[in-house]
């Protein structure tokens, strides 16, 4: 087994030039059959997996991943951890996610890195403010720690944003969630991936799906290129693709995918400490425990799966940047580069069970997927294990688009993903 | 910077366009519609990976055609005009 | 004094120049042409920063844009952290300062940690600072983090400019192979481009031997270039190729030696030669992350270019020929010379004045802050001032790689080389593999032979061939001592070795996990030995290993290059009424309302608007009020089809509407949201006028074109959206008709030829108005439309009218009491994305209309039908209390948990009714009228009594008053 992470533990490895330390998961051979497949080894994957074995005693479960884990979209967001949502369902699903998020590193036993230092979504006007009001008395009366920021708070928190007085993007307040944050991506998919894999999941890399195999009108394993591997239940969780993957199935799902640009300045010392969004340049940032400037902005409005950057998005992503903070003219561009992400017509994810029976959803997370893991893991699992769904899910499901009864958060509160 | 090329103005850069949706989506009349069927024309998508036929429109000049295209290589195979019909 | 400057030589520095720089407190000499590293050294000093993470001493390791080690924060204006000593011109009066250090690079305060390296491997945060909670442990780590400061008192010294760019062939280098495919390029008659990272061209060449058809290489670069530029092609200097974009679109960095600030090129050329040259590697031993050690290639370099002699005891460590050269060179400019090669056969001839020894490899560095000598791998141990290393050469594929090139791994390179061609680019010399001149002339003639004939020749190499023997050095599993692969992040072989042994195996966990390659030189000089040893580890070959993706940019590329121009309002133009500077005269206080600027009110600012708001809603109910509409829709719909067309696009039946009459109807999406509303001018049988919210005309106008051309046919309706090609100036009030007769619009105005929902024609100073009877007050109001350029002169008319009405002028908040007075909804902020349009009163055509429009069968699903939908209504509070906040929510108690039922949309203190009024959409609201409910803002509950919306005038005579 697995050495336990500790202070300690480090500290003896230390001595001992680090040589003790084992597989952080398992990479077995998979094996012709399991209990359940979970498709995608990202964050939601894992977790899947993590929370099958762990909540519901369900541990012969494979991880299928037809890359590296984590290599999609968890590992190419922006990092960033809040549950400053609008609408009751959204808030039932991204607080359970950030509830779990601030006990993961314990739970996992691996430093997922989780900085509460806050976010804060300005106003650039009266009739943002009025939205803002809005939105933060609904987070309130959902019980979500909400407070509208003054400009003289904003200021505060993020004393080098441009305050002059003729700024394109004027501060007139903000919605400010104190307990929202970063965590260090990479750590999550691998601290997940760590814990399952200790919980008996087999986590099989390098391994595409290439069919279904469909009995009886029922979803009954996969073919990949590691061979067939069959379960009776199935949860997709491959942001990005889960059209490929649907039209497998033979379905088709309300999805379009984009690219989502990401990218980092040069490391600097420590300049800005909290999450700071401006829906005037429609820019995110922050500065990472290395000193990066992670900057995030909107998608590139082509339908892509190529996971690569274009030159335009970038060009308005990082002159709105420049709006908000001048100072950061002087830094350069370090790295930049983008993920697919399934973007749904409510901008709200579809977590059920699929058209094809035995085959569950976990997916159309838009730009917002990697804040919802914990909880995006916990309901698959739910689903996967009992067959149905629980209350935090259900208002996701995929007939939503039928009844009408979308979950807009875009329409309710005004504000992007 | 993706170039493409509006029938009626040439190439162009991707910044002067605007995605339209899926080509062949054709729009079910009626209040009585089978919801399913008017769900499926208004949300559901075919998002292929590889060659995709889409609605584009060149925001310049105003006018909406038929691409076809790479969303994987980015490669442009076709474009044209709509015909008479609903955009097919 | 090791490291020193030579009195003759140095062919890129002009000794007439003399510049002087402070570097970390200390002045620097130097000559012009010098880079702050070349001048560094010839100041001997060694070292210029420190490491990332243990904070090690770090020395100035190559003479390019691979450099890891020697990053410096430039201060003033040009101010830039994290600069590149090895590229960053020397300049007068520069200020520098090594990063990471404090106070400064040879007595940093932080160099501690090092001792401690064990306790903190890669990685070594994600399996501690757990407990109590990683919040105790992450302010003092993130004090850590970073490398350069950002300057905070710094100021922008402008925009930085961009430029695009066509060309035939874009050649990315100017050493051999570059000069040579573009001569060849420029010769079948196409237009070329040049590019180079360096400030002279010549790449290699610059300070290699070569002799090219007869002549010395610096005579056949400067012919070529002098032949490129008389043909008119470009050549830029100090520009680096970061991208390759979508469509072969290269984003260019162009550095200028003055103040102006880097520009950025987007480039679109028809065919691209990539001559991006080979960066040298390292060798793996121990503490070979010491000053004093740099790469051979680089210390030829300095030697040649700078007149540099990088030491006086020079241990040369190699793995191929290419180091022979350097050691000959450095041994002639007075050097103590020992070449240590690790092959035993297969060596070139020993170079005169140099130690040769064979089959031996370096096994340690020894020293401290800089490097004292070297321990053999048989335990010999040479004293050394300075080490120079070259592992073979990583030709530099980035750029094809970004363009989805694939590679191909070449065992006797040792290095992946490009493989099949990607379309419209080409790779020609070192970066494709290339050795000798002639290898490298013969690639360039293939890079450019599909373009066509070209008249010039091929050059030919005349001089003594760089021969390209080498052995593969890779970092070996188990070795001794702590052997750096990545130097600004301080990753060793144990770093990768355990990164393997905890299965992060995979290309790209490995540089996640131990941050490999991460660092500002992204990996140039350590992502191959970083793989490289991960596949001896694992018993892979290197190209089973694979390598990470190529990302932009090669080089950091300034923020502000991205950017450009667009800055402040350039960055997100607002849009301006045709009569802003009059309404600036008059005392307007601007704002932006939906991307448009428009007078807020006019006169009182601050504290004082309220009240001039006020006065101007209660003076506009008095006698008569003048409010600038020109940013209204008015978008033209024409044709044969034109009534049919609008009847789809409209909720409401709009083909019964008689011509010269007007109907306000709704816009649906398809998913039967109300989108836009606004009134419907029918002019005549075939020609309507839709007008639409200001901030919607766009989208409204994208919208008709998209319906017209997919359902009706552009033969059956045309669109016209003729917004800003008409002011629309609106005279409301009782006294309005009494205003506008003063003035005279050349129509009859009695209430018989011009009511209420029509349209009339008329003229004003020989310019056709419309005139509209619509309104959005309550009043009887006219707006008048009338051409933009001649708008002014009828505004001062009806200014100078209305002076016997005390008419007033109004602003968007005095309209907005107004509407809201009246109920009258403004689409966005009365409703959201979910408000459909029987949740605002209208019913009928939902449930009568039997002809086909936009939306309507999504007014019929599960989540439409819902009994409890939320609704407009009116919300009074009582008397004397303040008006309710804009934002606040109606509450309802369920199973002791709090709930929203709805929301307040707009709320304003009346003035003509003397309390305050509010809309809101509450749920069953329209069936709940009287009905009292808690409206909660920010944690404060109040009460409010759901009415209808309409506060004001519920009868409508005011209409007609």
């Amino acid at each position: 087994m697995t050495r336990r992470y500790s202070a300690l533990s480090l500290f003896k490895e230390g001595l001992a030039g680090q040589t003790g330390w084992k597989q952080a998961w398992r990479s077995p051979e998979p094996k012709p059959a399991y209990d359940a497949i979970v498709i995608g080894g990202g964050g939601h994957g894992l977790a899947t997996a993590y929370y099958l074995a762990r909540n519901h005693g369900i541990a012969r479960v494979a991880v299928l991943e037809k890359g590296w884990i984590g290599g999609g979209n968890t590992g190419r967001n922006t990092t960033v951890v809040r549950s400053n949502y609008y609408y009751p369902e959204s808030v039932e699903l991204y607080g359970l996610a950030h509830r779990l998020y601030e006990g993961l590193s314990k739970d996992l036993n691996y430093n997922v890195m989780l900085s509460q230092r806050g976010m804060v979504n300005l106003c650039h006007s009266t009739a943002e403010m009025e939205v803002g009001a809005r939105t933060v008395n609904a987070m309130q009366i959902n019980g979500i720690d909400a407070e509208l920021f003054s400009p003289e708070d904003v200021r505060r928190v993020a004393p080098i944003y441009n305050f002059s007085p003729d700024a394109r993007f004027p501060v007139f307040g903000g919605i400010w969630q104190g307990r929202a944050g970063t965590a260090r991506h990479d750590a999550v998919a691998w601290g997940y991936a760590r814990a399952a894999s200790r919980l008996g999941v087999d986590i099989i890399q390098n391994c595409e799906i290439t069919d279904f195999v469909i009995e009886g009108g029922r979803c009954r394993g996969v073919q990949t290129t590691r061979g067939t591997i069959r379960a009776d239940r199935i949860g997709m969780a491959v942001a990005g693709h889960s059209s490929v993957l649907a039209a497998k199935a033979g379905f088709r799902l309300p999805i379009n995918s984009y690219a989502l640009q990401a990218c980092v300045s040069e490391p600097v010392k420590p300049i800005l400490d909290t999450v700071v969004l401006s829906p005037g340049t429609g820019v995110y940032v922050s500065q990472s425990d290395k000193g990066e400037i992670v900057i995030g902005g909107g998608l590139d409005r082509i339908p892509s799966y190529a996971q690569r950057g274009n030159l335009p998005t970038l060009e308005t992503v990082i002159a709105g940047l420049l709006e908000m903070f001048p100072i950061f003219g002087q830094l350069k561009l370090m790295r930049q580069w983008a993920g697919i992400v399934d973007v749904v017509p409510d901008s709200s994810p579809i977590i059920g069970p699929s058209p094809l029976p035995n085959l569950f959803l976990n997916c159309g997370w838009g730009t917002g997927g990697f804040k919802a893991i914990p909880a995006g893991g916990t309901l698959l699992a739910n689903l996967l294990a009992t067959g149905k769904h629980n209350d935090i899910s259900r208002p996701f499901d995929l007939d939503r688009f039928a009844t009408g009864r979308l979950i807009d958060e875009a329409a309710g509160s005004g504000i992007a993903h | 910077m993706q170039l493409f090329p509006c029938p009626f103005c040439g190439p162009r850069d991707e910044t002067e366009f605007h995605y339209g949706g899926d080509a062949g989506n054709a729009r079910p009349d009626g209040a009585d519609v089978p919801i399913d069927r008017w769900a499926g024309y208004l949300y559901l998508r075919g998002n292929p990976k590889g060659s995709a036929h889409e609605i584009w429109v060149h925001m310049t000049c105003g006018e909406f055609f038929v691409m076809e295209r790479d969303t994987v290589t980015h490669k442009v195979l076709s474009s044209a005009a709509l015909g008479g019909e609903h955009a097919a | 004094m090791t490291a020193s400057r030579l009195t003759t030589g140095g062919s890129a520095i002009d000794r007439s120049r003399p510049i002087r720089f402070n570097f970390d407190g200390t002045t620097v000499q130097g000559f012009a042409g010098d880079t702050i590293a070349s001048a560094l050294l010839a100041n001997d000093v060694a070292v210029v920063g420190r490491s990332f993470k243990y904070h090690r001493p770090r020395g100035i390791w190559g003479a390019g844009v691979e450099e890891p080690n020697a990053l410096v924060d430039v201060g003033g204006p040009q101010a830039t952290p994290n600069t590149r000593a090895t590229t960053e011109p020397a300049r007068d009066g520069l200020v520098a300062k090594s990063v990471n250090a404090t106070p400064n690079a040879l007595a940093d305060r932080n160099a501690f940690l090092d001792r401690f390296s064990r306790f903190i491997p890669a990685a070594f945060y994600y399996k501690t600072f757990m407990w109590p909670d990683w919040h105790m442990f992450e302010p003092r780590i993130r004090a850590m983090a970073g490398l350069g400061k950002v300057d905070t008192d710094w100021t922008s010294p402008g925009t930085a400019d961009q430029i695009n760019h066509h060309c035939d062939v874009l050649v990315v280098g100017a050493g051999p192979a570059g000069l040579a495919a573009a001569r060849m390029a420029a010769g079948a008659g196409l237009s070329v481009t040049l590019v180079d990272d360096q400030r002279n061209p010549g790449g290699s060449l610059g300070h290699r031997a070569g002799e090219i058809d007869g002549k010395p290489a610096a005579v056949w670069i400067e012919e070529t270039v002098a032949e490129l530029a008389a043909g008119g092609h470009l050549i830029l200097p100090s520009t680096t190729a970061f991208g390759i974009y979508d469509h072969n679109l290269v984003g260019l960095n162009q550095r200028h030696l003055d103040r102006r600030r880097d520009t950025l090129w987007r480039v679109r050329p028809r065919q691209i030669v990539l001559a991006t040259g080979a960066i040298e590697r390292p060798l793996p031993f121990a503490n070979n992350d010491l000053p004093g050690i740099l790469s051979a290639d680089a210390a030829l370099a300095y030697l040649r270019r700078h007149a540099v002699l990088v030491g006086r005891r020079i241990v040369v460590a190699t793995n191929n020929d290419s180091a022979y050269e350097v050691a000959s060179a450095l041994a002639e400019a007075g050097a103590d010379v020992t070449l240590v090669d690790i092959r035993r056969d297969g060596t070139p001839d020993t170079p005169a004045k140099v130690r040769l020894v064979k089959g031996r490899a370096l096994a340690a560095a020894n020293g401290k802050l800089r490097v004292g000598g070297v321990t053999l791998d048989d335990g010999t141990r040479l004293d050394a001032d300075c080490v120079l290393v070259s592992g073979g050469c990583t030709p530099t594929i980035h750029l094809f790689g970004q363009a989805k090139g694939k590679l191909t791994w070449s065992e006797a390179r040792a290095a992946f080389l490009p493989g099949d061609p990607v379309d419209g680019i080409s790779v020609a010399g070192a970066a494709a593999g290339a050795v000798s001149l002639s290898e490298v002339f013969a690639g360039s003639e293939k890079a450019v032979a599909s373009l066509g004939q070209t008249k010039a020749a091929v050059p030919r190499s005349t001089g003594p061939e760089a021969t390209g023997g080498m052995a593969a050095a890779w970092p070996l599993p188990g070795s001794k001592g702590r052997i750096w692969i990545d130097y600004q992040n301080d990753v060793t072989v144990k770093d990768i070795e355990l990164a393997a042994r905890e299965n992060f195996v995979s290309v790209e966990h490995l540089k996640r996990y131990t941050t490999l390659g991460m660092a500002t030189d992204q990996g140039k000089t350590s992502n191959l030995p970083g793989l490289a040893l991960m596949a001896g580890i694992t018993g892979r070959t290197v190209p089973e290993v694979g390598t990470t993706t190529y990302r932009p940019p090669f080089t950091p590329v300034p923020l502000a290059s991205f950017a450009g121009a667009r800055v402040g309002e350039l960055m997100a133009p607002v849009r301006r009424l045709p009569l802003e500077n009059v309404h600036r005269s008059s005392g307007a206080v601007f704002q932006e309302y939906g991307g448009w600027l428009r007078p807020a009110h006019y006169g009182g600012r601050d504290a004082d608007a309220e009240r001039a708001i006020q006065d101007e809603a209660l003076r506009a109910r008095k006698s008569v009020a003048l409010f600038d509409g020109s940013t209204l829709g008015k978008i033209e719909v024409i044709g044969p089809k034109a009534a049919e067309f609008v009847d789809f696009l409209y909720y409401n039946t709009m083909s019964t509407l008689k011509p010269g009459r007007c109907r306000y109807g709704f816009m649906l999406s398809e998913n039967g949201v109300v989108f836009d509303d606004g009134v419907l001018v029918r002019l005549d049988e075939h020609r309507f006028v839709v007008s639409c919210s200001s901030s919607h005309v766009t989208a409204v106008h994208a919208r008709l074109e998209e319906w017209r051309q997919d359902r009706f046919g552009r033969d059956a309706v045309y669109i016209h959206n003729a917004t800003s090609e008409m002011a629309t100036l609106t005279v409301s009030g009782p006294n309005a008709r009494k205003l506008l007769e003063a003035v005279g619009l050349g129509l009859s105005l009695d209430d018989a030829a011009l009511p209420h929902m029509t349209v009339g024609h008329g003229s004003y100073a020989g310019n056709e108005v419309r005139v509209t009877r619509v309104s959005f007050t309550g009043d009887r109001s006219y707006e008048i439309s009338i051409r933009a350029d001649r708008a002014e002169p009828l505004w001062a008319q009806l200014r100078q009218a209305g002076q016997a009405f005390e008419a007033v002028l109004i602003g968007l908040e005095a309209l907005m009491i107004l509407r809201a007075e009246k109920g009258f909804i403004v689409i966005g902020k009365d409703t959201d994305g979910t408000t459909l349009p029987h949740d605002l009163g209208s019913e009928g055509p939902r449930t009568k209309r039997q002809t086909e429009y936009v939306g309507r069968r999504s007014l019929f699903t599960e989540e439409a039908s819902r009994n409890n939908r939320m609704q407009l209504v009116g919300l009074t509070v009582p008397q004397g209390e303040a008006p309710l906040p804009t934002g606040a929510h109606g509450i309802k108690r369920e199973n002791g948990k709090l709930h929203s039922q709805g929301f307040v949309t707009s709320s304003y203190q009346s003035p003509t009714l003397g309390r305050p009024i509010a809309l809101g959409l509450i749920e069953r609201g329209a069936t709940r009228h009287g009905e009292t409910i808690e409206i909660q803002h920010l944690g404060k509950v109040r009460k409010a009594m759901i009415a209808a919306p309409c506060a004001f005038d519920p009868a409508g005579d005011r209409l007609n008053a």
